[in-house]
């Protein structure tokens, strides 16, 4: 392995570890739930993508063959964090914001935390 | 018979090849298996897809992940130099609604994910009639200049992608 090579995942893994550090700062410093919720979305997309494809090259250079399962890492990763996202400022929204805080819909129904969805047993307009 | 056995083609080769992924192998032992998986899976799961999503322009998804994954790259450095060099009475959140034109329950949940992945936006609600969404915004000073990227960037993309 070549000392360029071993920079280059040094340098994949720093940038990782460093935006991760940041997402966890922020989840301390920031003062209230919807704002935290915005640093770990940090860690999960660029500070585990560094660190997996640093992870890539050094596999693909030391063992010689292509590991696939840090791709498979990242795609269940991007599957679940918005899931998990979504339930945590559901299960706080409905508990500490009011629905007079938020923007309007646009349409004739609230948002679905508050406002009961339109009768699906009624039949539909075709262009919905 | 064949959308019995096959009720959503797309997901059974896409669980197929995650299976060969996830086994590090191309061999027969492993695609048999991961097509068994693929096929089985897909059945036991179709009471909970009543709908087959159906893409117009596959290539477009491909433009969509790249041009995710460089927004993804910009958004952090964006959002890292908010938390490290902004006082916290200096970041201005705010709720954001977004009307859709996307009509499929997919295209709206991968639309949703992609707010959520992009740091700095999290999809927080949908309208209970699913015809907007509701996205917490970190810090900004122009909400509608959020919305008019968010549907240039993205959802203009999905409707070509999507049928």
């Amino acid at each position: 392995m070549t000392i360029f090579i071993e920079i280059m995942i040094s340098g994949f893994i720093v940038i990782g570890g460093l935006f991760a550090l940041v997402g966890s700062f922020g989840m301390i410093k920031l003062p209230d739930t919807m704002r935290r919720l915005h640093a770990p979305t940090k860690a999960t997309t660029l500070g585990i993508g560094g660190v997996l494809i640093g992870s890539m090259t050094y596999f693909y250079f030391v063992d010689g063959k292509l590991s696939l399962h840090e791709l498979m890492i990242s795609l269940f990763l991007f599957l679940t964090a918005p899931v998990t996202a979504n339930f945590i400022s559901k299960a706080y929204m409905l508990d500490a914001v009011k629905e007079a805080d938020l923007p309007e819909t646009g349409s004739d129904y609230g948002w679905a935390g508050y406002d009961d969805p339109p009768d699906i047993d009624a039949k539909q307009p075709k262009d919905l | 018979m064949i959308n019995r056995i096959f009720p959503h083609p797309i997901l059974t080769a896409v669980l197929t090849v995650t299976w060969l992924f996830l086994a590090s192998s191309a061999s027969l032992n492993s695609i048999l298996f991961g097509l068994f998986l693929g096929v089985l899976i897909p059945i036991g799961t179709a009471p909970f897809w009543p709908d087959r999503p159906s893409l117009r322009n596959p290539l477009m998804i491909g433009e969509y992940i790249l041009v995710v994954m460089w927004d993804i790259v910009i958004a952090n450095i964006a959002v890292a130099r908010i938390i490290l060099f902004k006082a916290n009475k200096d970041i201005h959140p705010a709720w954001v609604s977004i009307p859709l034109e996307l009509t499929s329950p997919e295209a709206i949940t991968v639309l949703a994910g992609t707010i959520t992945l992009t740091p700095g936006t999290v999809t927080a609600m949908i309208s209970a009639d699913g015809r907007s969404l509701l996205v917490h915004c970190l810090h900004t000073d122009n909400p509608d200049a959020v919305v008019a990227e968010i549907k240039h960037r993205y959802e203009r993309r999905l409707l070509k992608a999507f049928r």
